[in-house]
């Protein structure tokens, strides 16, 4: 009995850092409307930049920051690449646009790095209960991010920076009437996203092993996550990140893993179906009459 | 649109030159190189055209559509291999029931907005991999395997080669006929009205759910005739062949390449692309980058010319868009 | 000649029943009844917010109604797809334009005949566009892409759409916002010769002169809730209808007097 609570209570720990990964996705999707389709691999980039900097010694934790800061940077790249050009047009193209951009990515990551396996081994140590060891890497990622989402709502709600981004997502000519430079506020924001897509990466990487490919199945989470959480939601994306890892920590004991991401795809478009703006908010529209 | 009318038009009988330069061709001193090449070919111009129907008419992009070519591919091995059916029925029946699998979920999922709906398809596909290597009665994560005497009723493996080609360059025929009578049809004039702005059109009375799961499913019967084939020829399937999602990704590339929403566009898109490939594969330096190639390609694409290359043309030279539809 | 509510020499078309549609925790629109007579030309107006454009949404299906009935010819259409809606006679035009961009302006039309009232083929659909092509005055503009058109031509586009569906009732939306004076007194011309022909209109409209010179009836909205129905002198000198565009009672004596 204990053994299933406590793989439910280590779910709910790994989904506060699928929620952090969301929290990116969903915030570039409810301030411009925009499927950040290389949101994996600004994951995997977090995972590597993570491994590397291990490798030169800087430990895990302290690594953080920088692979924050290198995700920002790279947003703003990926921004002006393939999302700037797109923004007024359809959905559909700038859906397009991203995948486009994510398949060069990937493509380049394989290229380089293949499908080996890689690892950043922390030590930390845990605590133990009745038994059951809660790994110390799985508690401190819920820590962190439970602070860089209160960081995330800080700058949202009380810096002028993220006030101006909440302006941009609720009317964009009505904030650039007011004086609010628009399109560098979608850069800022476009780059938050992936920034926090990065840390998040990082974070995993110091939970679990990764490939170049690794990002596809978080980004999947992630588009789960997204909607049961509602778009455009970040408070959302949290809550639903751990009601997706308490889910996972229900199955994985009993189901072979191959079947989780079936599960998650069903949980996916059945939560798209039924529950259009999510379970825990109300945003936009994602379905017809 | 009668019989008249379509002889009348450029663009039925470019069509038919192409079919007829496919099927003539690598007969020419028994060419079977340029057979393989033209087959493969076959195979991305049957992928980007039906999906054409999705992405160019009614503006979804169904980013799993390889789903329908694996699931048809697996129904007639399976039927060829554990009840001997003859290639053709198996075939046929492949894409019935794909088809028809494809319009029941269609109502499902098509209730779904454009890029949710986009997401919602790689889920599909995705699924239905997952299942199929769980499902052992066809093979699980190994596959199926095909024994040698599945060509005897064929003639054998050489004549079975060149009898399977026909059937997909016949396949590839349907699938350039479907999209032009599709186009020049009062479903097609409804589609292009969902592509344009779906809330508009089903005010001014198009019935689009009946309607967009409709195109769902008429654009899954041909691929997945066509995916019947190509395993069949392959002689093995299995789920990371078969629901390939850098196949389904190629195809979007090739109808985007082309000029979605036209006739011709997909059928050069796909051509090219297939060529590009087809070189790049064989040049050392750029094997490993055939993604990151398409990647850019398609970026560039939708960027600067979401129309391709037949956008580009209507364009510059706005005669030709009765000519090269 | 004036018409009531109760008028029993006029037969109702369209009749709402105390419908009404809830936003979060706005009213949008409160337990509206009134009715459109066949023959007959109702004014909708009521100052900016008042649930006219959502009464139209509640009407032709494109929002489902929380509650009450949307009856048209006898037929309870409450909640019906807006597809369905034009099957049975009833188009709408948008008060913020949406032409199917890049199509022709013929094809657009033709999207209107094809799936209207009537199961029409290409064929069959190409005629009707044209011909009501030819009432608006797009006659010269069937082969140009609907985003070309002006302004004064994408209202025009939106008109022909709906006029294509050969509706027996037409919601118009807003259809003179946007046009200069000449366009203006041409599109109610065009609206005149709609009844002449046997189409009853429902009509939104900002343009005071134009809707009082039109309508038989005018019904006034606001937040939500109808205010005042009837002839247009009627309407015009009621204190209330005043008060809610000016906002002001007192000011309602002043207008009263110049009315």
């Amino acid at each position: 009995m204990f053994g299933i609570l406590a793989s439910i209570v280590d779910g709910v720990l790994v989904g506060a850092v699928y929620g952090l990964a969301a929290m990116g996705l969903t915030l570039i999707w409810g301030v411009m409307n925009v499927i950040n389709l290389t949101h994996g691999a600004m994951i995997v980039a977090g995972m590597f930049g993570l491994f590397y900097l291990t490798t030169l010694g800087i430990p895990a934790y302290a690594a953080l920051a920088p692979v924050l800061a290198g995700g920002f940077a790279i947003g703003i790249a990926v921004y002006w690449i393939s999302v700037h050009r797109v923004i007024g047009r359809p959905p559909l193209m700038s859906l397009l646009s991203t995948f486009a951009m994510n398949m060069v990515l990937i493509g380049l990551g394989t290229a380089v790095w293949g499908t080996a396996l890689f690892n950043v081994p922390v030590a930390l140590p845990g605590i133990t209960l009745r038994g059951y060891t809660f790994t110390g890497t799985h508690l401190m990622a819920a820590v962190l991010t439970a602070s860089i989402a209160g960081a995330l709502y800080l700058f949202l709600y009380r810096m002028r920076l993220g006030k101006a981004i909440r302006a941009v997502a609720s009317n964009r000519e009505a904030a650039e009437l007011n004086g609010i430079p628009t399109t560098q506020v979608l850069a800022l924001t476009f780059a938050l996203g992936v920034a926090l897509a990065s840390i998040s990466g990082a974070l995993i990487a110091t939970l679990f092993p990764f490939t170049v490919l690794s990002g596809t199945a978080y980004q999947l989470k992630s588009f789960v996550v997204t909607v049961l959480g509602g778009l455009g939601n970040p408070a959302g994306a949290l809550l639903g990140g751990i009601a997706l890892g308490l889910l996972e920590g229900l199955i994985t004991p009993f189901m072979p893993v191959s079947w989780t991401t079936v599960i998650e795809f069903v949980v996916f478009v059945i939560v798209l179906i039924a529950f259009p703006r999510g379970l825990f908010a109300f945003v936009r529209h994602a379905r017809t009459r | 649109m009668r019989a008249a009318e379509v002889v009348r038009r450029p663009t039925p009988w470019l069509i038919a030159a192409a079919v007829l330069a496919f099927a003539l061709l690598p007969l020419q001193g028994n060419d079977v190189g340029l057979r393989e090449d033209l087959l493969l070919a076959a195979v991305y111009i049957i992928l980007a055209t039906n999906l054409n129907l999705m992405i160019g008419y009614a503006g979804y992009v169904n980013f799993g559509n390889i789903v329908f070519f694996g699931l048809g591919g697996y129904v007639c091995v399976w039927l060829v291999n554990a009840h001997a059916w003859p290639l053709f029925a198996a075939a046929l029946l492949a894409g019935a029931v794909v088809s028809v699998l494809a319009l029941c979920f269609g109502f499902g999922i098509l209730r779904l907005r454009g890029a949710y709906f986009a997401l919602a398809t790689i889920g599909v596909n995705e699924g239905v991999k997952a299942f199929v290597a769980n499902f052992s009665p066809w093979g699980g994560s190994t596959g199926i395997y095909l024994s040698i005497t599945a060509y005897q009723p064929l003639g054998g493996p050489a004549s079975a080669l060149w009898t399977i080609y026909f059937l997909l360059v016949a396949v590839m025929a349907l699938s350039l006929a479907l999209s032009y009578a599709v186009k020049n049809s009062k479903f097609g004039l409804g589609l292009r009205a969902i592509g344009q702005n779906e809330d508009a059109a089903l005010v001014l009375g198009v019935p689009t759910r009946r309607y967009k799961a409709m195109a769902y499913s008429a654009s899954a019967f041909l691929p997945a005739m066509a995916g019947a084939l190509f395993f069949f020829k392959s002689a093995f399937i299995q789920p990371d062949d078969a629901y390939d999602l850098v196949l389904s990704t190629e195809a979007i590339v090739a109808v985007m390449l082309g000029g979605q929403g036209t006739i011709v566009g997909p059928l050069l898109g796909a051509f090219l692309y297939e060529e590009l490939r087809g070189t790049l594969l064989t040049t050392k330096a750029f094997s490993n980058f055939q993604l990151v190639i398409a990647g850019l390609l398609l970026l560039v694409i939708v960027q600067f010319v979401p129309g391709g290359l037949m956008g580009w043309v209507h364009r510059r030279w706005p005669r030709t868009k009765r000519i090269l539809e | 000649m004036a018409a009531n509510e109760t008028d029993s020499r006029v037969t109702a078309l369209l009749e709402l029943h105390e419908i009404g549609k809830r936003f979060g925790g706005v009213e949008a629109v409160a337990g509206l009844t009134f009715t459109v007579g066949e023959g007959e030309i109702v004014g909708l107006i009521g100052p900016n917010g008042a649930g006219k454009s959502t009464a139209f949404d509640l009407i032709n299906g494109v929002r489902l109604p929380d509650r009450g009935r949307v009856v048209f010819r006898g037929e309870d259409i409450t909640g019906m797809m807006p597809c369905d809606v034009v099957r049975r006679g009833l188009a709408r035009t948008h008060q913020i334009v949406q032409p199917l961009a890049t199509m022709s302006v013929l094809e657009n039309c033709m999207v209107g005949a094809c799936f209207g009232r009537e199961d029409l083929s290409l064929q069959a659909g190409e005629t009707v566009a044209r011909e009501v092509a030819d009432l608006v005055g797009l006659r010269d503009r069937l082969a140009e892409p609907a985003s070309q058109l002006t302004i004064a031509g994408k209202k025009r586009l939106e008109l022909a759409r709906a006029l294509c569906a050969r509706p027996s009732l037409l919601l118009l939306d807003e259809v003179l916002a946007g046009l200069n004076p000449t366009e203006v007194q041409r599109m109610i011309e065009v609206v005149r010769t709609l009844r002449d022909c046997g189409i009853s209109i429902l009509m939104i409209e900002h343009l005071m002169q134009a809707i009082m010179g039109l309508s038989d009836r005018i019904v006034v909205l606001s937040s939500g809730r109808k205010l005042a129905e009837g002839p247009r002198a009627v309407v015009a000198a009621n204190p209330a209808v005043i008060e809610a565009y000016l906002g002001d009672a007192s000011l309602a004596g002043v207008a009263h007097r110049r009315a």
